[in-house]
């Protein structure tokens, strides 16, 4: 893996998480969607518009994305995808410390799992 | 228990979208991005030509559409499930990626890369046997 690569994967990683903490604490905020219909989930990202986590969200998952289609361009998606996934770990830390959810020893051990799967993957 | 079996039905449902609809957006967007080609130089001129070579691409667009529907998914399950739920359980997307950099992209996936996908698995499992959501059940 290149330097290049190394710095763009960690763009997309950052961004990408902080965008889904601040979209996870935006749907939070509008509440669970109780029914599925296409008028009540039509509302419900409605709802989900006006609060402003969900486009600070957007704005780091831009970020992401942009970096992502720059790095596919000359990295495989077999090695960039996987490689990405360390963003479970960094993602269950900013669920436990800046969305003060409960993450138990299980949900951890799954977490460390897939960190080990994801080394081996990077291999 | 029956409101766990139920809230466990509607999560994995959703977490199925987001993973088809990632894992498909993600495959595409490679697979059209190769067609676009390497970016080459830093310049604005050169890094605005490129990206509006990127949005004449069909394909792309295609993967810029499903990774909406992603994203829709996602709105949908964080209205009720942990982030630190749903985001592990998706990981399950890296299997249907490998096989499809495999199989539709003619990608080479070492026996490494094989093992860590499956321990990807272990781990999603380990993580799907806790409750969705903490809030409600801490």
């Amino acid at each position: 893996m290149t330097g290049r690569t190394a710095l763009f994967i960690s763009i997309v990683v950052v961004a990408g998480q902080l965008g889904d903490l601040s979209l996870s604490l935006a749907m939070k905020t509008v509440g669970e969607i109780k029914r599925f219909t296409p008028l009540n989930i039509l509302r419900f990202l409605g709802r989900g518009l006006r609060v402003k986590w969900l486009w600070i969200g957007v704005g780091l998952m831009t970020v992401a994305f942009f970096s992502l289609l720059v790095l596919l361009s000359w990295a495989n998606v077999s090695m960039v995808v996987p490689a990405t996934a360390v963003s479970y770990a960094v993602g269950a830390l900013g669920a436990q410390f800046l969305l003060g959810e409960q993450v138990n020893r299980e949900r951890w051990i799954g977490v460390i799992i897939v960190c080990i799967g994801v080394a081996l993957v990077c291999v | 228990m029956s409101e766990l079996k139920s809230q466990r039905g509607k999560t994995f449902t959703l977490l199925a979208f987001m993973v088809t609809f990632g894992s498909c957006g993600d495959v595409l967007l490679s697979q059209g991005m190769k067609q676009i080609g390497e970016l080459r130089s830093w310049d604005p001129e050169a890094a605005v030509a490129f990206f509006a070579r990127a949005f004449h691409s069909g394909t792309i667009w295609l993967a810029i559409a499903l990774l909406v529907l992603f994203l829709v998914s996602s709105m949908l399950v964080l209205s009720w499930a942990d982030f630190s739920y749903v985001s592990p359980a998706s990981a399950i997307g890296y299997v249907l990626v490998a096989l499809m950099g495999y199989f539709f992209l003619g990608e080479h996936v070492p026996t490494t890369r094989w093992i860590g996908v499956s321990l990807i698995c272990v781990g999603v499992f380990v993580v799907g046997g806790t409750h969705p959501s903490t809030k409600q059940n801490p």
